[in-house]
This record gives structure tokens, C-alpha cells and sequence, in this order.
């Protein structure tokens, strides 16, 4: 009973760090915070990889585990750089003050 | 020699601890592409973390190995150049994609640990019935994900129309039965039979596309941010089917944190997280009712009169909505603007809070066009000013500023928080046509008496003013 009622409480006061963790969002983060978000959610490539880990040489739950690897990794890395992307154009601002196009 | 169970254990630690930062980050400007940073480290080290300790308790076969590196390659890669490739003005539909990709591994694993039951520290330690459990919630949930987020980008993107028999009572009966018919299957499940899987993916998928289809596309923004919520509901499902306690953190936190920004874009929208998930006053279903849209006393002018005002004008407010990031203009918007500065006028932005395809992505595309930070005001600012603005320039907005929001309690507007345009001296809306936002509501700023429309697409319209800006004489003294 130990692991599931441990995975429980992690379950429960990950939930109530969550809630807390944001409070104000400035409308311009609203965006970026989602994709942000998302992109953090990918984080089931770690059951992904258990997956492949633990398949021995079952063929079909090793390429199952990839392909979930693989879409969980799009996900992960698609949306970490894409956040990027965009939070980079906000900080570029002191350059565009300057007006570096015309 | 560390204790590779030990190492992993600290790994997880400051992953959590990262995660928690990065998230807490990236809701504040100054810190948030650091936090973004931060977050993908932390996925880096919980990933080294599990390589480290299965190397070390129970080593990693060859052909596991090739698995892992063909799938990291093949999807990373393809994350990579998506992430690239992709314009800013399609940052909806590629966050909704991302998500189903989400859902859709959490929604794999667990069949796999279905159809393979391999060891796993739930199966250990908290015996079948759990295992089950968590398996279930995970194909449940992480199918939803999958096919409702697939369904939100397809209609974002304009794949997929919406059906008018969706809009129908008979929706709710349909997604009901989806409902019933997930419950079956989790039964049959539990009581070992062969089809209830099958069933249960099968169900879960339709309700996913049943329940987003009918959801219009003002409303798609906080389907996608609730959907965002699921993927981390089905990473944490995943975490308990593979026995993996980071997983369960993370998840609870991006599900939790998701739902918080889930309600904040509603009350942006001044709609109801229900309203929007069953159909209400506002919304696709509204639109279909197409009577009392007639407009009368509508002034139209030419870009000259525009561009003739704006040159004796002091002060001018560009109001940006979807149709500009439809047009793709926000680039030509910004040399117009330039002009006018370089002429000495004031020119600021209003930002409703949903502007642009969903919020915040407004600040995003302006942002894109090298428009400084600091002219960008948002509702609450800019709003008292506008009695004192000479020019207003409304590009493809539309709900954000119809005055029944504030006049008429009859209308199904009422009460969103709108831009007082009207309060300024001229208002200029450069439109497409007469055709209604995406409420269907008819907007009663066109008919009053200081709106003039500008009929046209929002690129060639500013392209035009840009020109009789510049013959104006106004682009030589900036």
C-alpha cells in the first residue's frame, strides 16, 4: 500500500502547488504561460522511456513506447522552443525602441 | 560509489523544484524566458535521471536503446522544425497540436501497459486493482486529450467547419451515450474482459471530438487552455501506471496551474468555464440566428479622408483584433504607425484582453512587428483616455467594441468589458464587409455618427494609407 498511498499525497499537494503557483497573469503571458504549460506536460516521456526500459524484447510494446516517445518528445521540444520564440520578441524590445528596421 | 536509486532521487528533487519555478516564472514579463529555460531543464534532468537509474539497477538493452534514440530523433526533430517553421498568427492551433501529442503518448503508454503488463512499482506495490485504475484514467483522459485537441486545431485552422446538427440539443444526448458507453467499457475493463479496452479508447476519443466540435471559435482558446489541463491530468494517470512519482508532481502541477489559467481567460471573456462547454448566450450557436442584424446609417470613406484626419490628429489609438492577424498585417500596421509617430503624433495600442486568436497573442504578433512594449495598454488604461484621442483605428475588432456591452442588458454582450472607442473624436474600422464578430451580434458602433468604415482587407487597406500618409509629406520629417 505504500506507493500508492505516497503517490496519492504527491498527487494531492502537486495540486495544491499548481493552484498557488499562478495567481495574476498579465494578458500578454496568457499565451506563452499555455504553451509554456503544455510544453511541461510532455514530461510523460519519462513514461515513455520506463516503457521501453522495461519491454525486454517485446517487439511490439518497444515500438509502442517509441512512438510514444516520439510524439511525447514533439510536444516537449516543439513547445519549449516555440515558448521561447515567443518570449523572445518581448525581450527584444530595447532594440525595436531603437528602431533597427525601417 | 552513489547509490544510483539515491542520485535519481536528488535528480527528481531539484526537477521539481525547477518545474515549480518555471511555472511561477513564466506568469511574470521580466522573468519568464528564464523560467521557460528553466522548465526544459528540468525535463532534461528527470530524463537523465531515469537513463541513470535503470542503467544502473537493471541496464538498458541494445534494442532498447535503438528505441529510445530512433523515437527521441524522429520526434524531437519534428518538434524542432514545427517550432521554427510555424507563423506566430497559427500559435492556437499549434499549441492545441502539441497537446494531442501529449495526450496521445500518455493515452499509449497506458495501452501498452494494458495489452504488456510489465513490472512496474504500481503493479508491485499497489496491486492490480490500482494498476487497473490508473490505467484506465490514463486512456480516458489521454484520449480526450488526443482527439479534442486535434479537433480544436483542425477547426482553428479552418479544416473543419462546424456542423449545424452539433449545434442541436441532441448534442448533449450524444455525448452523454460517449459518456455511458466509457463506463461500460472501464467496468468490463475492471471485470478482465479482452474488449473493454478497445471500447474505452474508442468512447473517450468520441466524447473528445464530441464535446469540441461544437465549441466556436471565440470560445477555441479556452478549450485548448482546458485541454492543456487534461494533458497534465494524463501525465499524472501515467505516472501512476509506470510508478513514476515525478510524473505524478508535474502532471498535478500543469493540471492544476492549467485549470487557474483556464479561468482567467474566461473572466477576460466574461464567460463561464460551463457557458463555454455546453453552449450559452454567446458562441457559435447564437450566430445562427442571423435576424436584426440590419444596418442602417453606415458612413464609409477612403483611405484619403483617413489618411487626411490622421495627419491633423494629435493622438491616435489602434485597436488590433483577429482580422488583423488573419490579414497578416501587423508588419504594415507598424510602418503606418512609424509614419505617424515620426509626424509627431501620439500613438498608443489597445489591447483588449482577448484580442487576437486567444489572449495574449495580440501582444505576441505586435510584438513580432518590433511594436515597442511600452505603447501596448491594456483595457484599463487606455480606456479613460479615450475622450481625449482624436483618431481611433479599429483593425478587425469587432465584439471588443460594441457599445451594447455597456448599454444594451438586452444583449448577450453585456457585461464583457469592451474598449469605449466611441467616447473618441473619429473612429476609423476597417472591415472586410458588414459581416458580424464572432458572436453574430450586430455592432452598434458602425451606425453611430464619428465612425466612418474602411471596407477592405486589413494589408491592402493599410497599405493604401501608408501610401497617402507619405504623400501627405509625413514619412519626410520623421
Amino acid at each position: 500500500m505504500s506507493f500508492i498511498s505516497e503517490a496519492l499525497w504527491v498527487l494531492l499537494l502537486g495540486s495544491l502547488l499548481g493552484l498557488e503557483l499562478i495567481g495574476k497573469v498579465p494578458p500578454t503571458l496568457h499565451t506563452p504561460l499555455m504553451s509554456g504549460a503544455n510544453a511541461i506536460s510532455g514530461i510523460t516521456i519519462l513514461a515513455a522511456l520506463t516503457l521501453i526500459i522495461k519491454a525486454g524484447d517485446n517487439g511490439v510494446l518497444l515500438m509502442m513506447g517509441a512512438i510514444a516517445l516520439g510524439f511525447a518528445l514533439f510536444n516537449v521540444i516543439g513547445g519549449f522552443l516555440v515558448t521561447d520564440r515567443m518570449l523572445a520578441m518581448f525581450s527584444r524590445k530595447p532594440i525595436a525602441k531603437g528602431g533597427k528596421r525601417s | 560509489m552513489i547509490d544510483p536509486q539515491l542520485l535519481k532521487f536528488v535528480i527528481d528533487l531539484i526537477a521539481v523544484l525547477l518545474l515549480a519555478l518555471g511555472i511561477k516564472g513564466l506568469s511574470k514579463v521580466r522573468s519568464a524566458r528564464e523560467a521557460n529555460r528553466l522548465a526544459a531543464l528540468a525535463i532534461g534532468l528527470a530524463v537523465i535521471g531515469v537513463l541513470v537509474n535503470s542503467i544502473a539497477s537493471t541496464g538498458i538493452s541494445l534494442t532498447s536503446w535503438i528505441w529510445i534514440i530512433l523515437g527521441t530523433l524522429v520526434g524531437g526533430s519534428l518538434g524542432a522544425i514545427t517550432a521554427q517553421r510555424v507563423p506566430m498568427t497559427a500559435m492556437p492551433e499549434t499549441v492545441a497540436l502539441f497537446n494531442g501529442c501529449g495526450g496521445m503518448s500518455s493515452l499509449l503508454v497506458a495501452i501498452g501497459v494494458a495489452l504488456f503488463p510489465v513490472e512496474t512499482s504500481s503493479s508491485q506495490l499497489g496491486g492490480e486493482f490500482v494498476a487497473l485504475i490508473s490505467i484506465l484514467v490514463s486512456v480516458f483522459v489521454g484520449a480526450i486529450t488526443f482527439s479534442g485537441s486535434i479537433v480544436a486545431m483542425a477547426k482553428l485552422q479552418g479544416w473543419l467547419a462546424t456542423p449545424s446538427w452539433v449545434q442541436s440539443k441532441l448534442r448533449h444526448s450524444i455525448n452523454i451515450f460517449f459518456v455511458v458507453l466509457c463506463l461500460v467499457a472501464s467496468l468490463e475493463m475492471l471485470r478482465g474482459g479482452e474488449a473493454g479496452l478497445l471500447l474505452l479508447v474508442t468512447g473517450a476519443s468520441l466524447l473528445g471530438i464530441g464535446v469540441t466540435l461544437p465549441i466556436g471559435g471565440a470560445d477555441m482558446p479556452v478549450v485548448i487552455s482546458l485541454l492543456n489541463s487534461y494533458s497534465g491530468v494524463a501525465a499524472a494517470a501515467a505516472g501512476f501506471v509506470v510508478g513514476s512519482q515525478l510524473l505524478i508532481v508535474a502532471g498535478a502541477m500543469v493540471g492544476a496551474a492549467g485549470l487557474i489559467l483556464t479561468q482567467v481567460m474566461c473572466k477576460g471573456m466574461n464567460r463561464s468555464l460551463i457557458s463555454v462547454l455546453f453552449g450559452g448566450a454567446l458562441g457559435a450557436g447564437s450566430s445562427l440566428d442571423t435576424g436584426n442584424k440590419e444596418y442602417s446609417n453606415i458612413t464609409s470613406c477612403s483611405v484619403e479622408e483617413c489618411a487626411l484626419t490622421m495627419e491633423a490628429a494629435e493622438r491616435i489609438v489602434v485597436v488590433p483584433g483577429y482580422g488583423l492577424a488573419v490579414a497578416q498585417a501587423q508588419h504594415t500596421l507598424r510602418e503606418v504607425t512609424r509614419v505617424l509617430e515620426g509626424a509627431g503624433i501620439d500613438v498608443a495600442y489597445a489591447i483588449h484582453p482577448v484580442a487576437g486568436r486567444m489572449p495574449g497573442h495580440m501582444n505576441v504578433l505586435l510584438a513580432e512587428a518590433d511594436v515597442p512594449y511600452e505603447q501596448l495598454k491594456e483595457m484599463d488604461v487606455i480606456n479613460p483616455d479615450f475622450p481625449a484621442t482624436d483618431v481611433v483605428l479599429v483593425l478587425g475588432a469587432n465584439d471588443v467594441v460594441n457599445p451594447q456591452a455597456k448599454n444594451d442588458s438586452s444583449s448577450p454582450l453585456y457585461g464583457m468589458p469592451v474598449l469605449d472607442v466611441q467616447e473618441a473624436r473619429t473612429v476609423f474600422v476597417v472591415k472586410r464587409g458588414m459581416s458580424a464578430g464572432y458572436s453574430g451580434i450586430k455592432n452598434d458602433l458602425f451606425e453611430l455618427a464619428n465612425t466612418s468604415m474602411l471596407f477592405g482587407d486589413a494589408k491592402k487597406v493599410l497599405g493604401d494609407l501608408l501610401v497617402e500618409l507619405k504623400e501627405l509629406g509625413l514619412g519626410r520629417k520623421g
